[in-house]
This record gives C-alpha cells, sequence and structure tokens, in this order.
C-alpha cells in the first residue's frame, strides 16, 4: 500500500481502534473520496463563478452581483436549477453510452485530484508514478466526450467530438513531453519527491531557459487539453450549437461543465507542481507553518488559471488546420529539441541551484 | 528560416493582444460600462443620440414648427405617421395658408428608422431620450405630437 500521508493515515488510525482493520481501510478511501468530492464540487462551482467575474472584468462589465453579496451564491444557484431540471434525449440515442458518457468524464477529472500535494500532509494517494498517473487519467475523459458525442445521434455532437479526439491525441504528446522535460531534472515521477526536489530552487528556474520553453508549451498544450478557447473547436458555439454536448441537459449537462473547470483547475494544479515548487513558499518564506502551502499551491494554482482566462478572453479560436500545424509543426519539434537542450544541460550540471 | 521568425512574430503579437485585454481588466472597476438599470432609474440619462421616440417641441408661446408639408408623412416607410390638416386664413397675410389639425404618430408601428426626422425640412420633430415606452394598453400608442390650441411658429415656412 502507498497510502501513507497523514489525512488517509489519521483517518485510518482513527477507524483502527473502532474496527477490524480491513474495514476501516476501505471506510478511510470512502471518507478520503467524500472529502474530495466535497471540497471539489464546490470548488469547481466557484471556479465557474471566477471565470464569469474575470469574464465580466475583462470586457468592462460587471459580472453577476444579484445572488448573494457580490453574486458569491450565483453558480450555488444554477447548479440547484440543473439539478431541478429535466434530463432529456433524443430519440435513438444510444442510452446507455448516452448515460454513461458524463460519469467518464466528471470521475477521470476527479480521481486525477488524488495525487496533488496540496501541503506535505495533505496527499490522499502519493504514487511513485504520479506524473504518469496524471497524463494517463487527463486522456480518459476524451472518451467521454467521444461517447457523448456518438451516442446522443446528433451531427452537431458527433463533429464536436471528432474535433475533440482529434485535437486531445495531438495536444497530448505535447502535454507529455514537456512534462518529461522536466522530469530529466527532477529523476522522478513521484510528486512528493518533485517537489522534494524543488526545496533547492523551483524547477522553472533550476531548469532556467528550457524549463521557460517547457512551461509555455505546456500551458498552450494544456489549454487545447482542456478544450478551452482559443482551442474550443469542442463546442464552437457558433459552428456547432454547444458541441458534444448539445443534447443533454440538466445534471448531465452539468456534469460536463464541471468537469472542465475541474480540469482547467488540474491543468493548472499540475504545472504549480512541476514547474512552481507545489506548496513550497518562495525563499522559504514560511517554511516553519507548513500549513501555510495550501495557500500557497491554491494561491499559484489560482495565478495559472487566471492566465488560461486570459487566453480564454484575448485570443480568437483556431481553425482545425492551424490547430494541428501549432502542434505538428510548432510545439512537438520545438518540444523535442528542448528535451535534448535539458539533457545536456542536466548532463553538464548547468542548472541553477540555491 | 521563417520558422523561427513565424514564432517570434506569433509570440510578440499574442503578447500584443493580451497586455490590450491586461489593460482592460485592470480599468475595468473604474470604467464598467454595465447599467444596473432599475437600481438606477433616477440617475440613468440615455445618450444625445439614443432613439427612444418622435416628439415635436414646443415653445413657451405653445408655438411649434410644423409647417404641415406631410414630407415625415411620405417619409415613413410603415405609415406611424399621419397628419390630419386643414387650409385656413392666415392673419397676417390675409391668404388662404395649409396648417395642421393633428399629428398623429403611431409609436406602436414605428422602427426608429429616423426618416421622418431626417425629411422634415424645419425640424419640427425631434427624437427623445426616455426609454421606458411599454404601456398595458396600445391605444396608448398612438399619440397627438402636437399640443392642443398649438399654432406654428411665426416665419417657420419663410
Amino acid at each position: 500500500m502507498n497510502i501513507s500521508l497523514s489525512i488517509t493515515e489519521t483517518i485510518q488510525d482513527w477507524l483502527i481502534t473502532m474496527m477490524p482493520e480491513g474495514v476501516a481501510s476501505i471506510l478511510a478511501m470512502t471518507l478520503v473520496a467524500l472529502i474530495y468530492l466535497a471540497i471539489f464540487a464546490v470548488a469547481g462551482l466557484y471556479l465557474v463563478l471566477l471565470e464569469r467575474k474575470v469574464a465580466a472584468w475583462f470586457q468592462l462589465r460587471i459580472g453577476p452581483n444579484r445572488v448573494g453579496y457580490w453574486g458569491l451564491f450565483q453558480t450555488m444557484a444554477d447548479a440547484l436549477k440543473l439539478v431541478s431540471k429535466e434530463l432529456t434525449g433524443t430519440v435513438k440515442a444510444d442510452k446507455f453510452l448516452y448515460n454513461l458518457a458524463p460519469y467518464f468524464v466528471i470521475i477521470s477529472s476527479l480521481m486525477a485530484l488524488a495525487v496533488f500535494p496540496f501541503t506535505q500532509e495533505f496527499q490522499a494517494f502519493d504514487i511513485n508514478i504520479g506524473i504518469f498517473f496524471l497524463i494517463a487519467i487527463s486522456s480518459i475523459g476524451v472518451i467521454g466526450i467521444l461517447l457523448g458525442g456518438w451516442s446522443s445521434n446528433n451531427k452537431f455532437a458527433l463533429i464536436g467530438a471528432m474535433r475533440s479526439g482529434v485535437q486531445t491525441i495531438s495536444y497530448e504528446l505535447s502535454v507529455g513531453l514537456s512534462l518529461l522535460t522536466m522530469i530529466v531534472i527532477t529523476g522522478t515521477l513521484q510528486l512528493s519527491e518533485i517537489v522534494e526536489v524543488q526545496k533547492h530552487g523551483w524547477l522553472i528556474l533550476q531548469g532556467h531557459v528550457p524549463a521557460i520553453i517547457a512551461f509555455m508549451v505546456y500551458m498552450i498544450a494544456g489549454t487545447a487539453e482542456t478544450n478551452r478557447a482559443p482551442f474550443d473547436m469542442v463546442e464552437a458555439e457558433s459552428e456547432l450549437g454547444a458541441g458534444f454536448h448539445t443534447e443533454y441537459s440538466g445534471m448531465k449537462f452539468a456534469y460536463f461543465f464541471l468537469a472542465e473547470f475541474i480540469n482547467m483547475f488540474i491543468i493548472a494544479a499540475i504545472a504549480t507542481t512541476v514547474f512552481f515548487g507545489a506548496w513550497l513558499s518562495p525563499f522559504g518564506i514560511t517554511e516553519s507553518l507548513p500549513w501555510l502551502g495550501i495557500f500557497w499551491f491554491l494561491g499559484k494554482t489560482l495565478l495559472l488559471v487566471f492566465l488560461m482566462m486570459w487566453f480564454r478572453w484575448t485570443f480568437p479560436r483556431l481553425r482545425v488546420d492551424q490547430l494541428l500545424t501549432l502542434e505538428w509543426k510548432y510545439l512537438l519539434p520545438i518540444n523535442l529539441v528542448n528535451i535534448v537542450i535539458m539533457a545536456i544541460i542536466v548532463w553538464l550540471n548547468l542548472t541553477i541551484k540555491f | 528560416m521563417s520558422y523561427f521568425s513565424d514564432i517570434y512574430n506569433g509570440i510578440k503579437t499574442l503578447l500584443t493582444g493580451m497586455s490590450v485585454t491586461g489593460k482592460y481588466f485592470l480599468t475595468s472597476r473604474k470604467g464598467a460600462i454595465t447599467q444596473q438599470y432599475p437600481d438606477n432609474r433616477d440617475t440613468l440619462k440615455m445618450f444625445e443620440r439614443f432613439r427612444g421616440e418622435v416628439v415635436m417641441p414646443h415653445d413657451e408661446n405653445n408655438e411649434h414648427q410644423c409647417t404641415g408639408c406631410q414630407k415625415c408623412e411620405l417619409a415613413c416607410p410603415n405609415g406611424s405617421i399621419e397628419i390630419i390638416w386643414d387650409r385656413g386664413i392666415d392673419e397676417a397675410t390675409g391668404k388662404k395658408k395649409k396648417f395642421i389639425d393633428k399629428h398623429v404618430y403611431h409609436l406602436g408601428l414605428c422602427t426608429m428608422c429616423g426618416l421622418c426626422i431626417e425629411a422634415c425640412p424645419t425640424d419640427a420633430i425631434v427624437w427623445a431620450q426616455n426609454y421606458e415606452n411599454s404601456t398595458y394598453d396600445r391605444t396608448q400608442l398612438t399619440k397627438v405630437l402636437n399640443r392642443p390650441g398649438s399654432k406654428v411658429k411665426a416665419g417657420v415656412e419663410d
């Protein structure tokens, strides 16, 4: 068993005092899962609110400000409305796949959250192949999108889903390779050890030039992975209605919507962990107070989330051929060269360490 | 070698775009253009070119500038203006003269195209900036623009 960090350990120890070990560990896992589910369902809702507020500010508007102080309960009200709505569907839809698709998307994005080191203590599942796990899990979500588009028997949904397939398969390469560039420095895939390495300076400083290039490639490819503008070919409103979730309503639509925002959080959280030292404070200014790590982690992540929102409200949507040109002719070759440069830098010991 | 200059130019133009939107983001608090309408009903003032409805201004002597030439009625593409006119004796010259009895304006038919106001040779009708034009009864949308007992301002026809 690799579960060793204290959030699960504390709960497990407490349960073992009351019941046999096997039952206790299963119950502990369930409890941790429920805690994460509750936290991130609410966090997802507030990310939606943040997106709407930021969008409003970029467009010189005010944004939601009626429900609750400063509009704080707007997305809660939206979620309540979606829960109470009828679940419609097309007559000739493939009912089983149609109902399965939203769960694929939401579960794959929630699974990825388990491995993030929010603080030294707060990490549910410190698997030794952390980065690999994240890359693998983040590509399962696209199956949900493909299933949703295919099974709803709607040509807009199908086109949207196929575009998503093209896009995700292409950009997965760049995400993976830019993370690999950083793995060359750390020499480990385990997220807690990646953080350990960064105690001598965040990786974006340690790796200097190639790390910055890798970060830029990662942010571009990551934005494409989450199917957000300027890469929102999947749900291009002006072309495809709503894209792959055209035929979904009520809570199933809400799952897709929530998954998009949790995915954005995940992409930003991976970047925080790999490039910006996760819960480590800059220059170790709060090293004596380890619980402050959660604020550093969330602060850095939200800053990167804001960067992605900035992209969304600045750049126009790419055409399919431009999208593929960007990946196969620019990002991928740059990435491959970048890995070689990074390997040479690590080999000659040119990394910057404090 | 256009490959590398393409990358350079691409990044440069993207950053230019981001700096523009970034400036908007930072100044959005001061410059928000949203009107929180029912709340600021008392202070909300529409801009000069806003097309609320067609009105006919009268001066303090209850005189307007409409000569009854019917150019607005002809210009209106959907017949929302009807002018009921008559002939009378001009007191100053003693000659026969056309004057308006009623300038009827159907707000319910009007598309706010402004052709009547462009057509008017004496600027007798102008745009008003009011914006709360809904009523519970459509007969209230038929308006008589000239006030009762009003007459044309002397010298407008010359």
